[in-house]
Formats: structure tokens, sequence, C-alpha cells
């Protein structure tokens, strides 16, 4: 499944990034890479971004992104 | 001996916080995601031989966005004697990305333990000495926050520093890859360029610029040696930030100790179940947003029936200067009538005009700045995304527009933090549509003068109204026309809540001031000066016609002859569909651009105040009760209320009045010419200074010429669009 499945409260680890170039990279930078666990904290008010716990800190981002990336 | 000592760290970490610890200097500490736009530098306040550079807040190294560029030349090229490297303790992961990255570069390093306070709060342990015995890095424990461990770490620093040691290599990466990079270097090397490790890192990263720094064979070299191991085409970037990221869960297992384990959820997580819960979220924003323009400007504070405390400070300024003009008309009551129409019409009016509502901007950028600094607007953002989606936008737009009802300079500087170039460039053009806080006595002068038997306030809601509704719809055909292929995205930390210190706070609005002040005491000034020259001389003043035909010998002309009439005469017809072609106002519109206070300034120095109620009186009081009556006075009376108008009238329709200059209500007649007048100086281009800032962000005259282009063309349309469609209902 991808991370934009998930609901919050749930975790799950990463698999892998279906994303390429700047943005793979960016999303690499802030720590979502292969092997890590992610947590869905919460859904935006307006259904979107949403906010992860990833390697301590929290981070958001759009379900369009999240949609590329992989979890199991 | 002096040495440069830059700071380099995530958005967030405190760094900018230490950087005030350290130098004692006026800084803007954010807590929104890089606050820090631009490298700033300060002397070490207990050793003024050393120079600390605060570097933009990056997350890495990467050549993607303009901060990190900055962070990573510097470090790469200006080479500092150190690095101090602040880490934020309560995220040590995603920091020591950073970390290693910055050691990669060769530079000698001390790392910053910061927000240790808050760890020890979570129960979790960190060993400072075995992360600085893996690292082969010195690392100091400290708390920014409250000065705790500073001394030790700037110690430690000059210590580095003097050593001049270079840190050494860490087994971050695989066999494989080091045999690659090794392979680079030796090719580099051979070469004789400098940094080669570093280098040789980069390249395997394909990083672009860099591989633009060294020739096209290492190049193609490099690709090679890429292509025998990894084979054609292959992506290392992703490869390369995996294993730093493998090895930095490595050293972290060895020196962090979880109190508890899982996710604990800490007082900032309990706020923020409150302040972007799905329902609350909305309303609690209104309430904040309400709270801030009624701090700032409202004269029913809280339906209290009492001045805000933007209002009461504006009224304070104002008074005192007031004061202080009257002692000075005092001193220049004697002097020749030029120098007194130059210091009291000129210099005093002038810098009146722009003292007045420094309060305003005062007291919403002490509450944007807490609003940033405690983490509330990272929120905003992440609740409003979906909105400023569906006009093109970001949520990270959020910020910067919102800035710019202050200023509009440091709200085009903070398009800098979003990453995406295409919301940057829609934001930076934004960014100049916004009521800030020098339109404003624009929308006063005029609402009060010709709105007169308006709901004034009314009137002036609607233009915050009319700029945000002018800015979705532009940004909307900005979208589909202009920057339709480029793509966003809305990858951003939601930093901790922090209550900031009530210092920091202080010094941004000390900050604040002083740069307004600065502004009105140059920019404000000298055009002033030079606004009053324009407006009272001609060619003639200087030929001696001017002292020939006036009777007391001034070279002085009437500022229908003068050089600014010139000016305002030749751009005039092309707002003659607007509703205003008269010079007077057309050349306004160009002092306005100088700086946009000078509308008023310009207003108060060819306009006559003639609407005061004793000058009224005394104009009314020649005719006769039968006279009264025919111009509209009921009974014949006199009555303060109706003057206004019928005299407006009488001057418009019977040309009246010699003596008085003229009057607004003269060269914008209706009150649709009045609204496109202002909507005009509300959409048309920012001043030179935001212009300016305008150009560092968008880089090339190209864009620039483009972003103007687009703020000229729609304030020109949609002002003839007010006169046109509000002439059929308003007048």
């Amino acid at each position: 499944m991808t991370l934009k499945e998930m609901k919050p409260g749930q975790s799950g680890r990463v698999v892998s990034i279906g994303e390429s170039g700047q943005l793979k990279r960016r999303i690499m930078d802030m720590g979502i890479t292969p092997g890590v666990e992610v947590k869905v904290i919460k859904v935006a008010p307006l259904g979107d971004p949403v906010e992860i716990n990833v390697r301590g800190y929290e981070l958001s981002l759009r379900k369009e992104e999240a949609a590329r990336i992989e979890v199991e | 001996m002096s040495y440069v000592i830059a700071l380099a760290g995530n958005p967030n970490c405190g760094k900018t916080t230490l950087f005030n610890e350290l130098t004692g200097s006026r800084q803007r500490v954010g807590n929104w995601p890089g606050v820090t736009v631009d490298k700033k530098e300060g002397t070490y306040k207990k050793n003024k031989e050393i120079l600390i550079m605060d570097l933009p807040g990056t997350y890495s190294l990467s050549p993607y966005s303009a901060e990190e560029v900055i962070a990573r030349d510097y470090i790469v090229m200006e080479k500092p004697d150190a690095v101090i490297d602040i880490v934020d303790a309560t995220s040590i992961e995603r920091n020591l990305y950073l970390t290693l990255q910055i050691l990669e570069t060769g530079i000698p390093t001390v790392i910053a333990l910061n927000m240790m306070d808050e760890v020890e709060a979570r129960g979790d342990k960190i060993n400072a000495e075995k992360l600085s015995e893996i690292l082969g890095v010195p690392v100091v424990p400290v708390t920014a926050r409250k000065g705790k461990g500073v001394p030790e770490l700037m110690a430690e620093a000059v210590e580095t520093a003097k050593a001049k040691k270079a840190p050494k290599k860490l087994p971050i990466f695989d066999e494989k890859l080091d045999a690659a990079a090794a392979k680079i270097k030796e090719a580099l090397d051979a070469a004789g360029e400098a940094d080669s490790g570093w280098k040789a890192i980069k390249l395997l990263e394909n990083d672009e610029k860099v591989a633009e720094r060294v020739s096209a064979e290492l190049k193609s070299q490099a690709e090679r040696i890429v292509a025998d191991s990894y084979g054609a085409g292959a992506d290392l970037e992703a490869v390369i930030a995996d294993q730093r990221y493998q090895y930095i869960s490595r050293v972290v297992k060895d020196t962090v100790k979880k109190g508890r384990t899982g996710h604990v959820e800490t007082r900032s997580d309990k706020a923020d179940k409150i302040l972007t819960n799905r329902i609350l979220a909305l309303p609690i924003f209104a309430v904040i947003m309400y709270l801030l323009f009624a701090c700032t400007n409202s004269e029913n504070f809280l339906f209290l029936g009492i001045n805000s405390p933007g209002i009461w400070l504006a009224g304070v300024v104002e008074t005192a200067w007031g004061w202080v003009t009257g002692l000075v008309e005092g001193l220049v009551g004697n002097a020749s009538p030029w120098v007194y129409s130059l210091v009291i019409d000129g210099i005093m009016e002038g810098i009146g005009a722009v003292l007045g509502f420094l309060p305003l901007i005062l007291v919403l950028y002490v509450l944007v700045s807490f609003l940033e600094d405690c983490g509330y607007m990272a929120r905003v953002a992440f609740v409003l995304d979906r909105i400023f989606r569906r006009f093109g936008l970001s949520g990270r737009a959020f910020i910067p527009l919102l800035q710019g009802f202050g200023c509009s300079v440091p709200a085009v500087m903070a398009t800098r933090t979003m990453e995406s170039e295409k919301d940057r460039k829609i934001t930076t053009i934004l960014c100049g549509f916004m009521p800030c806080g020098a339109k404003l006595p624009i929308f006063a002068l005029i609402v009060s003068t010709l709105f007169a038997d308006s709901n004034q306030t009314a009137v002036t809601y609607s233009l915050y109204i009319f700029s945000i509704v002018v800015a979705i719809i532009v940004s909307l055909l900005l979208n589909k026309f202009v920057y339709k292929d480029e793509t966003s995205n809305f990858i951003m930390e939601l930093p901790q809540y922090r209550i900031p210190t009530v210092k920091t706070i202080a010094m941004h609005g000390w900050e604040k001031v002083k740069a307004y002040a600065q502004k009105a005491g140059t920019v404000i000034f000298v055009s002033t000066i030079l606004i009053w020259f324009l407006s009272n001389f001609n060619i003639d003043s200087f030929n001696g016609n001017n002292a020939a035909a006036n009777e007391d010998g001034s070279i002085m002309c009437e500022m229908d002859d003068s050089f600014m009439a010139g000016l305002g005469n030749v751009l005039a017809p092309i707002f003659k569909p607007q509703g205003f072609g008269e010079w007077r106002p057309a050349a306004a519109i160009v002092t306005g651009w100088i700086a946009k206070e000078n509308v008023v300034v310009t207003f108060a120095q060819l306009y006559d105040e003639d609407v005061s109620p004793e000058y009224l009186e005394g104009y009314f009081s020649q005719y006769s009760p039968e006279e009264l009556e025919e111009l509209g006075f009921e009974g014949g009376t006199y009555d303060p209320e109706a003057a206004p108008d019928i005299y407006s009238e009488s001057i418009l329709f019977e040309g009246g009045d010699e003596n008085a200059l003229p009057t607004l209500h003269e060269d914008i007649p209706t009150k649709s010419a009045a609204y496109a007048y202002m909507v005009f100086n509300l959409l048309c281009m920012p001043c030179f200074a935001a212009v300016g800032a305008m150009k560092r962000e968008l880089k090339t005259w190209k864009e620039l010429g483009k972003a103007v282009g687009v703020q000229m063309l729609t304030a020109y349309v949609v002002s003839l669009l007010v006169n046109v469609i509000g002439g059929l209902f308003m007048n």
C-alpha cells in the first residue's frame, strides 16, 4: 500500500519512493528513506495535506506526494 | 588573531537564537522554516576579533534551493575557520543528516547539541561524549534560549579554529561507493582540483552545480567510473542519501537512550490537537486573524469602545509630532518664505505622514513574529494548503502574503522559503497587491475626504477584500497562462510549538521600528525634499523670470506651472478612462514608486487642507443667508455637517475660491474614480525598495520585468473596471 492510504494512527515501513529527481531527493533529505518507520499523525481539516511522524519529528506532505511512497 | 566562525543548521534548530546570544545583535529569530533568508554577520560580544556568520537554515547541502546554495557555497568557497553545526537534539536523526554533509566539506567543525532541556524533559538521554568520539569532532550540549553551555561552545569553537583540524573521514558509505569515490578523487587530484574529496562525492551525487565547475573531461570521467560499477545512468543520489541515513541510525542507536519507547505525546502535540483540529482549526484561525487586525487598526477594539493598541500609539506619535512641528515653526517663522515652505510643508509634513502609521506596523509585526516564532504559522500553512492550492498556490504563500500587510520588502524576501519556483514567482507578484502599511495612509486620506458621507470603515475594509480577490484571480490566470508547466510541492516540517521569549519579541519590534525610522530618515526625507522642489519650482525659477514676476521676489512658481505639473501632465491622459486624469493624482502615483507614503506626502503639498471646519466657516461667512440657501444650506443657516459637500460642489461648478489650492474633489470628482485611484495605488508596482527585493528573488531582469508588467497591467485594467462599473451605481 501507499502512505496516502494509511489512516491516522497507523504506522508503516517505507519500501520505496516512486518519485524522481529533485522531489525524490527532497523527500529523502527529509528522512523518508527505504526502511524508515513512518506514522500518520493526522489529515489536515480540509482533507489534505497529511502530517506524519518520521525520525522523531513532524513532517507534512500532500496526498499527491504520499501516493508515490510505498509502505508496508 | 581573528577568526571567522559560521553557524549552520536546520531551520528551527535555534541557530538564530544562538547567533543573538553570541553577538547580542538584533536578528530575526523565527520558528518558521527558513526565516533567515540570507547570511548575516556579527562579532562575538566577548571577543571582537571573532566574526560570526549566520548561514540560512537548510536540511541538506544539495544544490536545489537558493538557501542551500548560499550555505554550501559559503562553507566550501569562503572556507570559514570553523563551522558550528547546531543540532536540534529533539530531532537528532534529521539534523545529523546535514552534519554529515558539513563534515564532508573538510572544514573544522564543532557540534552544538541544542534544545537539551527539551530532550531531558522527555526523559531521553544523549551521550555527547560518545557522539563526539564517533564523529571525531567536539560535541557541546547547549540550551541556546537560556544561554546555557554557550561559553563552553565558543571556547571549543575557537580551539577548533586554531587547530585547523579537518574532520576525519567517516565510514558512511559502503565499499562499492567508497571505491568509486576514491577513483573520482584520484582523477580530480591528477587535474589539480581543490577539495577533491568533497567534489568526488558531489559528482557521484550527480550535482549539476559542481559538475559545471570542473572540466567536461573530468565530468565524463566521473560518469564512466559510475557506469563501470553501477551501470550507465545509475541514480546514486538516492543511494547516497539512503546510506547517510543508515549510518545515522547506527550512530543514534549507540548514543541516544529513549526514556520511553514509541511516540511520546508532548505538550506541543496536545496543543496541535486543538489548533489543527478538524472542526476547530478554521474558526480558531479566523479568530486569531481577527485579533491580529483588531490589535493593529481598530477604533473599536474588541467592541470595548476604545482604540486598539496600534491606533492609540499612532495617536500618541501624531500628537508628539504636532508638538515638534510647532516648535520648529517657531524657529523658522522669520526665515525666508522658501525656507519656511521647505521645512514646514516639505520636511515636517512629509516625515509626519510616515511616522503616523509606523505604530500600526510595529504592532502588526510584533504579533506576526509571535505567531511565527511559536510555530503556529507553519500550521496555518498546513491547514490552508488545500484552499491555496485551488488557487494555484501553496499554503506556504500565506506567510509572505500576511507579511505583505506590513511591508512588501520582508514579504518578498519571505518567499525564498518556498521550494517550488512557480510558487515563489507567483507569490512575489501577489505580495505587491497586498495593502502594505504605506498604502494605508493613502486609503485613509481618500476615504476621509472623498467618502465622507459613506461608511468609511466598510470602504477601507472592502479594499482589503479587493486585494485578496484580485490576488486570487491573478494567481489563477498566471497558473493557467504563464507558469503552466511548473509544479509545486508541500514537503514541510511542522516544528514543535515553543513559546518565544519576550526578549525575542521585543527585539523584533525594535528591529522593524528601526528599519522604518531609517526609511523615514533617508528615502522619505530625501524624496520629500525632491517632491517639494519639483512642486514649487520650474525653469523660470533659475533664470530670474519668477523673481521678477513675484511681488515678494520669490523664485518659487505656481504649482500648476511646476516641474511636477509637467511630469503629471504627460501621464494624466493615460488615466482619463479611470476618472482621475489630472496631473496631480498622476504625479502622486509616480512619487509613490519611490515610497508609497509619498502619495500622501505629495497630496499634502499639492492640495489644500481646505475642508477643515474653520476654513469652511470662514469661506461661507462671505455669503448672505439668501445666497447660503441657494447654495443648498437649509433655511439659509450655516450647517457644518453639510458644508464640505456644498463647498466641493460650489468649487466644481462655479470655479469659486481662488485663494485655496485645488481640492481632491476637483481632480477626483466621483466616488468611482476615487475608488479606482485607491485600487490603482493598491495594485500597481510597489515601491523601489520592494522592486529591489523582487529582483533579488527573481534573479533576472526578464523575470522582474514580467512580474512588474503583470502588476501594472492588473492595476490598470482593474482600476478601469472599477471606474466604469462602479460609475453605474456608486456616484
